[in-house]
């Protein structure tokens, strides 16, 4: 079984908690923030002022710029602010701040359950519906779809990789969309194909799931998809846009500024191809999305169909709520997500789920000395030194740091996952790599500014 | 609602290892060698096992509490694996105050010296062990016979392979080896250092290891594989023909400290290389350097030093063996 080259690691998936709850809808939300920076790029530009009037599916934010994604109101109602408001991390934020009012839908949105597979749209149609629609990538890192889609100048598309791995343990909103909506899902994928006109279209999905290889298999099978299921075998992080594409083509995409494009291979999330049929077959913004609630102590763990602005202490409560005593909620899966401090925030595009720690796994572990175990080095799928960029690090040996290619760094999290010292080494290289990147950018700024 | 969010940068789950159960499982390994031991020289071996450690234990407590200062890093357990290999390097006659000498030697220079665990250059346990055979030879290579009941002496007191040295400078490499009794030296039934005799012991030990991920098979298999090359070559290129040819290589392996020191000393984390790569330069090192002292040299072992020499190699081979980069060969 296929897998990605060099690295990884293999925390337990506690995919258990949530994978077998089918998908519920999640009861409307009195009040939705909705911020205006939800993807990569530029911040969207807000099209309402408050006491505006909103429907379902309205475009209340345009994309500002090449890389930014439209925004739309997933409720309807009434626009009571556009103002700062704190985010999961309590930083202030520019959101529109929706009051509900019903739930009246922009009347082009078809909102029936029938499938539509004809899709007779030119590829560059397709490529503006997804804009307008404000699709961005929904596994987490909210690459603007349409940006990705557009293939630069001298590139060729050549594989068009489904991201349907969700290696992040706990996660299972990708999981549950391929087992409950795959055919939808397929037409997604079929679209996108077409958009970019590829050869080779591969779902890869972790063989920890094999219920949804099943399910994507068979609707292939009966309704004839000239599309691939690839069973891969389960690692982390093979969810890793390199990884994937090295898993399922063998192909390895260089070291920054190269880009998937450069090995012919577009990467797409699973949960992202729906929202894509979504958009091109029934003109439906994306203004929901399926988020996982899970933790080991979460009562009722879930996997429920959200409107984005919708605060998480709502998917808290609707797991069962927390616990006393100290907790990290943490906005994504434990690998890359982000621990938060307001969960009064809303729930965005990137957000596939919350899972939640309580008491002694809400703490890291204690700090001892590096005893040099290597398996830092190891775990490393960048085949970089952890050691020893956490030391030039702490030195600010910025010009070694760069040598040792720190700019390759996924921030997956392995190496501090599986060092036995506990150290924080993540911290360190992340801090080292953003410096490295300024230092990067200035050097060509003035490169430029010479010429 | 009485929450303290908890807000500290991803990854949010660790996996269950931290250096004291690594600790434990190297104890847990060394286990095997230390019964078989017990078996074939009696409860002595215990003795000087417990003497080894406390004194490790004691010596690195009190450094840390008087001179270091901080949080106490016995709790690491890392100095109950030194004292346990320590021990391993010593014959069953050693006295006890030749011990305390070793293990403040181990910890005291070889270790707490540089600033604790994880800043040694060199083994603590080899630092103490080569200290003493130099210090104290006699005591060091008096070796007791087995005492356990079925054994036929058939070295007369002297290890294996001290008694093929004495031989090999006018014999040939068949009848140097001729009196070596293959199970025996499998199953630890010879004169020598209490841990490195029971070949089949320290195997399960490295086995026990490599499943618990404490350890590759790097370092052991390259050493391995050099001494059995290594070996194969001299008697080869030496004109020698028929069974020697891979009785010399099984006997260099069974012998003296090299599956002792290739499972459980070469693989010590702070004094080994990084990568796979360096591992193999590292261990291929061990191996030749072994076998050339133990063929050439003044020294009928020569495990100890090699290791200790490839220990100082290591920054450099950290310097310049790189891992395997992702992306750096891109397919098309």
């Amino acid at each position: 079984m296929k897998t990605f080259p060099i690295g990884g690691v293999h925390p337990s998936d506690n995919k258990c908690w949530s994978k077998d709850k089918a998908i519920e809808v999640l009861e409307l939300p009195d009040v939705v923030n909705i911020p205006l920076a939800q993807h990569i790029g530029a911040p969207a530009t807000a099209k309402v002022a408050k006491g505006d009037k909103v429907l379902v599916g309205q475009l209340i934010a345009e994309a500002t710029g090449f890389m930014s994604a439209n925004i739309h109101s997933s409720v309807s109602g009434t626009v009571t602010a556009v103002d700062m408001v704190p985010n999961g991390q309590g930083i202030r934020q520019m959101m529109i701040t929706i009051k509900r009012e019903g739930d009246e839908w922009m009347p082009e949105i078809d909102r029936s359950k029938d499938i539509v597979r004809e899709c007779s749209l030119e590829p560059q149609a397709i490529i503006a519906k997804i804009k307008q629609a404000g699709i961005v990538g929904m596994g987490g890192a909210t690459f603007p779809t349409h940006v990705k889609l557009s293939i630069p100048q001298g590139c060729v598309a050549e594989y068009l990789i489904i991201n349907g791995v969700e290696c992040e343990p706990f996660l299972t909103s990708d999981h549950r969309n391929m087992l409950e909506r795959g055919e939808e899902l397929l037409i997604g994928v079929e679209i996108i194909a077409k958009a970019l006109g590829v050869k080779h279209t591969v779902v890869g999905v972790e063989n920890n799931k094999p219920d949804a290889i099943a399910n994507l298999k068979k609707i292939i099978a009966e309704k004839g998809f000239d599309i691939k299921v690839e069973p891969l075998k389960v690692q982390y992080p093979q969810g890793g846009e390199k990884q994937l594409i090295a898993a399922v083509t063998g192909r390895q995409v260089p070291p920054p500024p190269a880009l998937p494009i450069h090995v012919g291979a577009v990467v797409c999330n699973a949960s992202t191809s729906l929202a894509v049929y979504e958009a091109v077959q029934k003109n439906k913004p994306l203004i929901e999305r399926v988020v996982t609630i899970t933790g080991e102590t979460m009562a009722t763990p879930r996997n429920l169909l959200t409107r984005m602005g919708t605060p998480i202490s709502k998917l808290v409560e609707m797991g069962g709520g927390l616990v006393e005593g100290d907790v990290k909620v943490v906005n994504g899966g434990p690998m890359m997500g982000r621990a938060m401090v307001n969960i009064d925030s809303p729930v965005t595009k990137g957000c596939s789920g919350i899972t939640v720690f309580v008491g002694k796994k809400a703490h890291r572990v204690a700090v001892d000395d590096c005893i040099k175990c290597a398996k830092c080095v190891e775990a490393c799928p960048m085949g970089l030194e952890p050691y020893l960029l956490i030391k030039l690090s702490e030195r600010q040996m910025w010009d070694r740091a760069e040598q040792e290619r720190i700019p390759d760094c996924i921030e997956c999290g392995c190496c501090q996952y599986t060092c036995p010292a506990g150290l924080p080494l993540l911290d360190y290289v992340r801090l080292a790599k953003q410096t490295v990147m300024g230092i990067i950018r200035a050097r060509a700024a003035a490169e430029a500014a010479k010429k | 609602m009485a929450n303290k969010f908890i807000a500290a940068p991803a990854p949010h789950m660790h996996n269950p290892h931290s250096t004291q159960s690594l600790m434990r499982d190297v104890i847990i390994a060394l286990l095997p060698a230390l019964a078989v031991s017990a078996w074939v020289y009696g409860l002595d071996v215990l003795k000087i096992t417990a003497i080894a450690i406390t004194s490790c234990v004691v010596v690195e407590f009190l450094i840390q509490k008087l001179f270091i200062g901080g949080r106490q890093t016995v709790s690491n357990l890392s100095a109950i694996v030194t004292g346990l290999l320590l021990a391993f390097n010593l014959p069953t006659t050693i006295p006890w105050w030749i011990i305390v000498v070793g293990a403040v030697i181990a910890i005291g220079v070889g270790k707490m010296t540089y600033g604790g665990l994880g800043k040694n250059p060199f083994n603590p346990a080899l630092v103490g062990r080569v200290f003493l055979l130099i210090a104290y030879p006699v005591q060091m290579t008096t070796f007791s016979q087995p005492t356990v009941a079925g054994y036929v002496d058939a070295m007369s007191g002297a290890t294996p392979l001290a008694s093929v040295k004495s031989l090999a400078g006018d014999a040939s490499f068949a009848e140097a080896i001729g009196g070596v009794d293959f199970t025996n030296m499998l199953y630890g039934m010879m004169p020598g250092s209490m841990g490195e005799i029971a070949a089949l012991a320290l195997i399960v030990g490295g086995l026990y290891m490599l499943w618990r991920k404490v350890i590759t098979w790097h370092i052991p298999v390259s050493i391995l594989c050099t001494m059995a090359l290594f070996a194969f070559a001299v008697v080869f290129f030496g004109g020698e023909r028929g069974a020697v040819l891979y009785e010399f290589p099984a006997f260099h392996i069974l012998a003296g400290g090299a599956l002792l020191g290739a499972i459980f000393m070469a693989t010590d984390y702070v004094t080994s290389p990084m990568t796979h790569k360096g591992m193999i330069i590292y261990g291929i090192g061990i191996g030749a350097i072994t076998m050339i002292i133990r063929l050439w040299g003044a020294y009928p072992e020569g495990m100890s030093f090699a290791i200790l020499i490839m220990n100082g190699v290591t920054p450099l081979i950290n310097k310049y063996v790189k891992p395997r980069r992702f992306g750096k060969t891109s397919a098309k």
